[in-house]
C-alpha cells in the first residue's frame, strides 16, 4: 500500500470547480465551488436536501458530475480509473451516516478489515492497532460485540475508528450527529476535534447542526440551492447579513429556502372534491 | 414514467439478461484463490449448503415415498411392481433430484442470499466496503457464488440418497418386495455415466443458475424494503422457471 500523503500543504486538501449535478431530473449543484483546506476541520452546513450528501459523494468518487472538476490533494478523482480510485480511498476515510458497519462481524473484525485487507501486517499487531483505535473511540470493551448489540452512537464510534485504521489523510463525516443525544453530540464533536488536533488530519462534516459546529470547525460554509452562499470562520458566518443565511441560522420556516415543495394552491387542492393531483 | 419502463418488455427482459450476464462475467473474471476467500466460502457453505439440509432430507425422503407409492400402484395393475426401483431411480437422478433441489435451495437459501446482500446495500453496507477501497464483489458476491456452485450438487446428492430411502422404506419395509430384486433392477437398468452423471451435471448448472440468480438480484435491489422484498420474489421466480426451462433444453440434448 501507498503510504505517503495525498494531501499537500500548500494547495487546498479538497477544491470543486464549477461542478453542475443532475439527479433523478433536478438540478443538486449547479456551478458549485468550494475549497476545503488542509490540516483543518471544515464544516458544510444546509438545509436538508441542499446537496451536502452528493458534494461528499463527489469527492469518494461515488458519483461523476455533469460538469466540472474535483480534486483531492492534486489528483482530480473524476479522471481516476477503477483501480487508482481505490488506492486514493484507502488514504480517505468516511464516516457514513449510519455508520455501515457489516452486521455479519464483530466491532473489532469491522476495525479490522481495512488493514487486513490492505496491509501486509501480522495479526498480533493488527490486534494490537484495533485496540488502539478502539480506545481511542471508547469502545474497547464492546471489541467482541456485533453492531446490533450497540447503540446507534456507538455504531457511529466503531464506524469512526474503522474509517481511522489506515491512518487516512482526509475524514469525511456525513451527519455525524444525526439522531445522536447531547451527551453523545457534545463527545461525537470533541472526537472530531481530538482526531483533528492529535493526528492532523483534515476533516470535513457535513452537518445541519449549527449550534454544534462553532464548537469543532474552524471553517463552515453554508450550501443553498446547489450553491455555496457563505464560507467562514463560523461564529462570524451570519455577520453579512444575507438572508439565507439569517434564515438557516435562525431556522425560520419562512425566507428564501422554501419549507414547502412546490405544490398547487392549497385552496384551491382542498375544495376540489377530494380529486388527487 | 421512465425511460426503461416504457420500452417493450421483452427488450427490458433481454437488457436485464444481459446486465446479469455481465454481473457473472464480472465476479468470475476478477475470482483470486485466498486464506481468506476460502474461509469466507466455507462459511458461506455452512450458511446456504449446511442450513438448508433439513428441508432438503425431509423434501427428499417424502419425494421419495410418494413416487414409490404412485408408481408402485401404477405399476402393479401391469403386473410389473417389482420394476419400481428402476422408475424410481431414472426419475430421481435424471430429472426430480436436480430440479427440486435446485428449486428449493432458491426458496430456502437463494432468497436469503438477495434478501442479505439487498439490506446490505439498503444498509450502506456495501457503499462501506466501496468507500474503504475493498472490492463489494470480490467480497460479497463471489464467496456467495462459489458456495452455491459447491452446495446444490451435494445437495442433489443428499436429496437422492433421502428419496432412495424414501423408496426403500416404501416398497420394500411396507409393500414386501425383495432387496435383492429391489437393487438388482435399479443397478441393471440405470447407468452411471448416462443416468447418473447427466443428473449430476443438471446438478452442477442449476447451482450456477440459482446462486447466479440469487447474488444478481440482491446486488441490484432497491435500498429499500420493497425492493429487498422484490428481489426475494423474483429469486425464486427466475430461478424456478429457469431451472425447467434449462431442464428441457438439458434433457433434449443430452437424450
Amino acid at each position: 500500500m501507498d503510504t505517503s500523503s495525498i494531501i499537500n500543504p500548500d494547495i487546498p486538501a479538497i477544491r470543486l470547480e464549477g461542478v453542475r449535478m443532475i439527479r433523478s431530473g433536478q438540478l443538486v449543484l449547479d456551478d458549485f465551488n468550494l475549497e476545503v483546506p488542509p490540516g483543518k476541520v471544515t464544516a458544510i452546513m444546509g438545509p436538508s436536501g441542499s446537496g451536502k450528501t452528493t458534494v461528499l459523494k463527489l469527492i469518494t468518487g461515488q458519483l461523476k458530475p455533469d460538469a466540472g472538476r474535483i480534486f483531492v490533494g492534486d489528483i482530480d478523482v473524476c479522471e481516476l480509473k477503477r483501480n487508482e480510485l481505490n488506492a486514493v480511498r484507502r488514504h480517505i476515510g468516511v464516516l457514513l451516516q449510519n455508520g455501515a458497519l457489516l452486521t455479519d462481524m464483530t466491532c473489532f473484525d469491522n476495525v479490522a478489515l481495512p488493514l487486513r485487507e490492505h496491509t501486509e501486517l501480522p495479526e498480533n499487531l493488527i490486534e494490537k492497532l484495533v485496540l488502539i483505535k478502539l480506545q481511542a473511540v471508547g469502545l474497547r470493551g464492546a471489541a467482541q460485540m456485533y453492531p446490533q448489540q450497540l447503540s446507534g452512537g456507538m455504531v457511529r464510534r466503531v464506524a469512526t475508528a474503522r474509517a481511522l485504521a489506515l491512518d487516512p489523510d482526509l475524514m469525511l463525516y456525513d451527519e455525524p450527529f444525526a439522531g445522536l443525544d447531547p451527551i453523545s453530540l457534545a463527545a461525537t464533536g470533541r472526537l472530531i476535534r481530538q482526531i483533528n488536533r492529535v493526528i492532523g488530519i483534515t476533516s470535513l462534516v457535513i452537518t445541519h447542526d449549527v449550534a454544534e459546529v462553532s464548537k469543532f470547525a474552524d471553517y463552515a460554509c453554508i450550501m443553498a440551492n446547489g450553491k455555496v452562499v457563505a464560507c467562514g470562520i463560523p461564529d462570524q458566518l451570519g455577520d453579512d447579513g444575507n438572508e439565507i443565511i439569517h434564515q438557516f441560522l435562525q431556522g425560520l420556516p419562512d425566507g428564501p429556502v422554501p419549507f414547502h415543495y412546490p405544490a398547487p394552491d392549497f385552496e384551491k387542492q382542498l375544495l376540489d372534491n377530494g380529486e388527487r393531483k | 414514467m421512465s425511460a426503461a419502463s416504457s420500452q417493450p418488455w421483452i427488450l427490458m427482459a433481454i437488457r436485464r439478461l444481459g446486465n446479469a450476464g455481465v454481473f457473472l462475467l464480472t465476479a468470475l473474471g476478477g475470482m483470486r484463490c485466498s486464506f481468506f476467500h476460502a474461509g469466507e466460502t466455507m462459511r458461506q457453505i455452512y450458511y446456504i449448503g449446511a442450513r438448508s439440509l433439513v428441508i432438503i432430507m425431509m423434501s427428499g425422503f417424502f419425494v421419495g415415498l410418494v413416487m414409490t407409492l404412485q408408481t408402485y400402484d401404477t405399476l402393479t395393475r401391469f403386473g410389473a411392481g417389482d420394476s419400481v426401483s428402476t422408475v424410481l431411480g431414472l426419475a430421481l437422478f435424471k430429472e426430480l433430484g436436480p430440479v427440486l433441489t435446485a428449486i428449493l435451495f432458491a426458496g430456502r437459501a437463494g432468497t436469503a442470499v438477495a434478501a442479505e446482500i439487498g439490506l446490505m446495500r439498503a444498509t450502506e453496507q456495501i457503499d462501506a466496503l466501496d468507500l474503504m477501497g475493498i472490492d463489494p464483489i470480490e467480497r460479497i458476491v463471489q464467496p456467495r457464488l462459489l458456495a452455491g456452485f459447491i452446495a446444490v450438487p451435494i445437495l442433489t446428492l443428499v436429496f437422492n440418497f433421502m428419496a432412495l430411502l424414501g423408496g426403500v422404506f416404501f416398497a420394500i419395509g411396507m409393500m414386501g418386495i425383495d432387496p435383492l430384486t429391489f437393487w438388482g433392477n435399479m443397478q441393471n437398468s440405470i447407468g452411471l455415466w448416462e443416468d447418473f452423471g447427466t443428473g449430476m451435471f443438471k446438478a452442477v448448472a442449476f447451482g450456477v443458475i440459482a446462486s447466479w440468480l440469487a447474488v444478481y438480484f440482491g446486488w441490484t435491489a432497491k435500498p429499500t424494503s420493497e425492493g429487498v422484498a422484490k428481489a426475494t420474489t423474483h429469486t425464486v421466480i427466475a430461478t424456478a422457471i429457469s431451472v425447467l426451462l434449462l431442464d428441457f433444453v438439458l434433457s433434449a440434448l443430452m437424450l
